[in-house]
């Protein structure tokens, strides 16, 4: 038992200096060493503790902010009722609140900004992946796509105005539509090149990690690279690349700045992807300071609780699509 | 006197700057087994690599020389058209998980985008898995994943995954090194069974396999060829010096 205790002390490096203790009077060195035991059980006791109420503080986090957006939305659900999800009309003045051009708008913009950033988010996952795993210019692009993620979404706001508004004004007027260049379309034109890295940077990590001998067997019988690509890899990764897509997704969900920018701020139904529009996220930012009544501040507020609802609905979709999809 | 399939001439393979392979010349008889064999790091599996061009896959890797299949030189074909005539077994048994064992064995016709009618199909599934002694022990779980066999039979499956393409040679990478003794016996069986209808060149790290299947034995060391001759005539009576202590066991 006792030789057991030794042993354990001795050889932990943070006790080297007591172990010179060993050589004083067996019965004082062993009940120090029992003591000092004793404070490590409490210890680690403590330590475990601590990471318990920390893990339940983030639950509890996210639980508390779901409850206060249904408190203190529960005027406006009174007064509005289930249909303010399908209400068209939003007028504060008269205080009817119907958020479905909101929902609508939330769902064309990132929808739309989701397929257009596909092609080119699973276009950097696989030249980085596979193609050109090392090199200075695979590495420029790699660290250029993960800058995107941190550049302010103000600023792609700024750069919206300034730059994308008159190209899409431009495009407008040749394709025969209303001219305004603030919309739906450049709303998702920005979000897309904003969410990106997300699926670009998950998925080359998935590529990465397919393990090279299925490469291998596939070229061994005569595949090409893009058949490789199609036929092994895709394959292989598609759990991991459909998870990208929905951490891209979430993202454009929740944009608010940027969008606010370009979306043009009408509480209209768009007739067209080209027409001015609003997302949940861009009236809540828009008209949180001129909620002057208490129904119209709760109006805003449930707006925010179906935003997060949509949200968790998307996610624990896409984690079952996930897991369908590692089953297989 | 057997005619010559492969023939390498002056071959030599680098990665980077490192020289793995050191002009090479070999003749390979058709419908022979051919062991390859040496200690680690001597360039036996990068060569056996090179023969399907398969080596110039890792990135900085390049080769020199001439690799002849028959009439033809491989180094200077597509390499997709090399790999349809030269098939490879690897190490570890790499069945598609993805995909059923049926689609396994037909997988490089999938690949390539050669579509067949079913009858067709079914044929070619049902001769390569007899040809690897596969056919009678999952013929009636052809649907079910590769992933689901022993690991001696996802061994199999590979081979007849190669067997398939009815290549005309098959290169096998230390094909038994992941498999237990009674696996690895009933895949050196095979090689017998094979070699009427391919030519087979076989990378191993076990002399005795080496001395067990093959009809003749190249002896690598630090890169080149130091003997190739008849298998018995090199176990029992090697030629040069270092051959001898590989054999003796002095160093491996």
């Amino acid at each position: 038992m006792k030789s057991s205790v030794d042993t354990n002390l001795a050889t932990r490096p943070s006790e080297s200096g007591r172990v010179v203790s060993l050589k004083t009077p067996d019965t004082v060195s062993s009940t120090k060493r029992i003591k000092r035991s004793f404070r490590q059980i409490r210890a680690e006791n403590v330590f475990r503790r601590t990471l318990i109420i920390v893990a339940l503080a983030m639950v509890a986090l996210v639980l508390g902010i779901m409850l206060t957006l249904i408190f203190q939305s529960t005027l406006s659900i009174k007064s509005s009722g289930l249909g303010y999800l399908w209400g068209k009309t939003w007028d504060p003045v008269r205080d009817i609140f119907g958020a479905y051009p909101f929902i609508l708008g939330t769902l064309l913009t990132s929808f739309l900004a989701l397929a257009i950033s596909i092609p080119f988010s699973f276009a950097v996952a696989v030249f980085l992946g596979e193609y050109y795993p090392q090199g200075w210019f695979p590495n420029l692009l790699k660290n250029t796509v993960e800058l995107i993620a941190a550049v302010p979404s103000v600023i792609y706001g700024f750069w919206g105005l300034a730059v994308l508004v008159p190209i899409v004004r431009s495009f407008e007027t040749k394709i025969g539509v209303e001219p305004v260049g603030l919309g739906i379309f450049t709303s998702a034109i920005i979000l897309a090149i904003m969410v990106i890295p997300y699926a670009a940077s998950l998925g080359r990590s998935m590529i990465h990690m397919v393990p090279s001998n299925l490469k291998e067997a596939a070229y061994s019988l005569g595949a090409t690279r893009w058949e490789v690509i199609r036929s092994v890899i895709f394959p292989y990764t598609k759990s991991g690349l459909f998870a990208g897509v929905l951490l891209s997704l979430g993202r454009a969900l929740g944009e608010t700045m940027a969008v606010t920018m370009v979306i043009g701020n009408t509480s209209l139904i768009p007739k067209s992807i080209f027409a001015p529009g609003n997302t949940m996220a861009s009236v809540i930012a828009n008209e949180f300071t001129e909620a002057d009544h208490p129904v119209y501040l709760s109006a805003l507020i449930e707006l925010g609780l179906v935003l997060f609802l949509v949200t968790v609905v998307i996610n624990m979709v896409g984690k079952r699509l996930v897991g369908k999809f590692t089953n297989e | 006197m057997e005619s010559t399939i492969v023939k390498s001439v002056d071959y030599n393979a680098y990665f980077g700057d490192n020289h793995v392979v050191k002009n090479v010349n070999i003749d390979i008889p058709r419908n022979n087994v051919i062991a390859v064999m040496g200690p680690s790091g001597c360039g036996k599996t990068t060569f056996l690599r090179g023969i399907n061009r398969m080596h110039e896959l890792i990135p900085g890797a390049t080769a020199k020389g001439k690799i002849m299949l028959n009439a033809e030189d491989v180094m200077e074909m597509h390499p997709i058209f090399v790999r349809l005539k030269i098939g490879m077994v690897f190490q570890r048994p790499n069945p598609f998980p993805n995909l059923s064992i049926y689609d396994n064995v037909i997988a490089g016709y999938k690949l390539n985008g050669i579509k067949l009618p079913k009858a067709e199909k079914d044929r070619i599934v049902e001769h390569s898995l007899t040809r690897v002694a596969l056919w009678k022990e999952v013929k009636d779980s052809l649907t079910k994943k590769g992933s689901f066999l022993s690991g001696g039979q996802q061994q199999r499956l590979c081979i007849a995954r190669a067997v398939a393409m009815e290549p005309e040679v098959l290169l096998f990478d230390e094909p038994t090194s992941a498999l237990d003794p009674i696996s690895t016996s009933t895949v050196e069986e095979l090689f017998h069974e094979l070699k009427k209808n391919y030519t087979l060149i076989i990378v191993t790290h076990n002399m005795q396999q080496a001395a067990r299947v093959s009809d003749k034995t190249a002896f690598f060391y630090m890169g080149e060829l130091v003997e190739y001759d008849e298998t018995k005539q090199m176990f029992t009576n090697p030629k040069d010096t270092r051959t001898q202590n590989y054999i003796t066991g002095r160093f491996s």
